[in-house]
């Protein structure tokens, strides 16, 4: 299903925050198109800093990120914007506006797309209204287009906040810990929705601490410790011992 | 079973520290009242005869005040609007969640200190001196009073929001305007009005009193009538003055009430 975009090429990747702390390390890390990459890995290990370097919610200290060949590192205003429209991003806590209605909230995932006077004025087209409905048909959320965000449980909200993300038409996926707040059932159902998007040709890479959700849903398993890479295999070959060396205690500091 | 108590020490145990701060908090409000001399000069004579004649309010004064009445309300109105428009950009940035230049936000938010250090009185003086006598001296330094309160309000209030939906913004690629319009905005717009109410609620009191310094409205009344000694007419102003400010305070509590 690959559609050949949608790569992401990670090079000599370093982070250190300016109290001196070493967010990421020299990381390497080259994900084609298609894959449904999981990072695992304790809390304070980099996931979360690795998955916002790659649409550069964080700025990284050294190290290129190039998608599709382009270094997003460096790019600036308009460019950086473009980039980061062909890349969604889930997270933890949905992110959705509460005081406002879903289908509000769906469409600004398209603002990307438009100008600032016609997105101020809420000047959205048929087509994308049409779109920002199919999205929430996807999701199983049409009926609640008027509803406020406040309304919604938990799931439903992370559902809209994926509707939300297909409204950019991306290439690639981040899902920041998407489930880490949800109960099981609705675990399964966000997952569900992740695993289908990477069905419709979309890289997925997300940062899970559910060893389980890994081995069920990654086609290839990346671990970090201490800002390091120190795991990457396809799920082939991942028995379910290798999660004991990711979780293995942080080294000694000196 | 045999615990004793810490020793404390002779300041703590006749708690010195606390009776001298007594003693000359009354030392300095016995010689405040001695060098304004708040006892002197008071005729009760004087009150009691000014009392009386308010109690008999002139009641054909009302149609003529009906006007100056409703130009304060509009005063009030336009100043309040006026003064909201110029505060949307000034709180943006000078809101710490908006604006990370610290430079930026620090130039901005001393010239909104410098704006909120002026009363709405002292600019009252101020427009009549430029624009001259009228209502439009009374909106421009209403305009001015309402950016300063409204500012200050207005960027506490956009601290306060939640940052994940302008985090979702910016990697759908959404600009700078986008993001306030679409993660800003929706998070403070019912705080927003309610401040604005809020800021009319005292700028309609605040306007009533402008007059006075020829700013327009019906404070001007309140001038003339005291300055002729028609006392009873005087009432009629203060009761009208009430009525209205007791309005104004009611329907913006319960607008407020239903925006929360």
């Amino acid at each position: 299903m690959s559609s050949g975009v949608g790569t992401i090429k990670i090079n000599d990747v370093s982070k250190i925050y300016p109290n001196g702390t070493v967010g990421l390390d020299h990381i390497n890390l080259d994900i084609q198109s298609g894959e449904f990459v999981v990072i695992v890995g304790l809390s304070g290990a980099g996931k979360s800093t690795l998955l916002r370097a790659i649409n550069r919610l964080h700025d990284v200290s050294a190290g290129e990120i190039l998608l599709d060949g382009v270094d997003i590192t460096k790019a600036k205003g308009k460019e950086l914007r473009q980039q980061r429209r062909n890349i969604a991003m889930i997270f933890q806590n949905f992110n959705l506006v509460k005081r406002a209605t879903v289908a509000r909230n769906v469409l600004a995932g398209r603002v990307g797309y438009y100008s600032t006077f016609r997105s101020t004025f809420g000047l959205f087209s048929k087509e994308d209204k049409e779109k920002a409905a199919a999205n929430l048909e996807r999701v199983n959320m049409l009926d609640k287009y008027y509803t406020r965000a406040d309304e919604l449980s938990g799931g439903q909200q992370q559902r809209v906040a994926i509707a939300r993300s297909m409204m950019q038409s991306p290439n690639v996926v981040l899902a920041d810990e998407p489930i880490a707040s949800l109960d099981p059932k609705t675990t399964k159902m966000v997952m569900d929705d992740l695993q289908h998007l990477n069905d419709m040709g979309m890289t997925v890479v997300v940062n899970l601490h559910s060893v389980e959700l890994a081995m069920a849903y990654a086609t290839r398993i990346v671990g970090l410790r201490d800002g390091q890479l120190v795991y990457d295999k396809p799920i082939a070959e991942v028995s379910a011992d290798d999660f004991d060396g990711i979780y293995a205690e942080t080294r000694d500091k000196e | 079973m045999n615990a004793t108590l810490p020793e404390r020490q002779f300041s703590e145990k006749w708690h010195i520290k606390g009776i001298l701060s007594g003693l000359l908090f009354v030392l300095i409000f016995i010689g405040s009242g001695y060098n304004t001399g708040a006892t002197a000069n008071f005729s009760w004579d004087q009150f009691w005869d000014l009392l009386i004649r308010m109690m008999h309010p002139d009641w054909t004064f009302v149609s003529a005040i009906i006007t100056p009445i409703a130009e304060t309300i509009q005063m009030a109105l336009v100043g309040t609007l006026l003064g909201t428009i110029i505060a949307i950009p000034f709180s943006l940035l000078a809101a710490r969640n908006i604006v990370k230049n610290t430079y930026l936000r620090g130039i901005i938010r001393f010239f909104l200190i410098l704006v909120r250090a002026l009363p709405d009185l002292l600019l009252a003086a101020v427009f009549v001196a430029i624009v001259g006598i009228g209502p439009m001296a009374g909106v421009g330094a209403l305009t001015i009073f309402s950016f300063g309160m409204i500012s200050k309000l207005f960027y506490e209030a956009i601290e306060t929001i939640d940052d994940g939906p302008i985090e979702a913004l910016t990697s759908v690629g959404a600009n700078g305007i986008q993001k306030i319009v679409f993660a800003v905005i929706p998070q403070v717009m019912n705080q927003f009005l309610s401040y604005f109410l809020y800021t009319l609620e005292i700028n309609v009191r605040a306007s009533t009193v402008l007059g006075y310094l020829g700013a327009g409205g019906v404070g001007l009344y309140l001038d003339q009538t005291l300055s002729l000694f028609r006392y009873d007419r005087t009432a009629v102003v203060i009761l009208a003055i009430l009525v209205v400010v007791i309005i104004v305070d009611g329907v913006s509590n319960r607008l407020r009430e239903a925006l929360a």
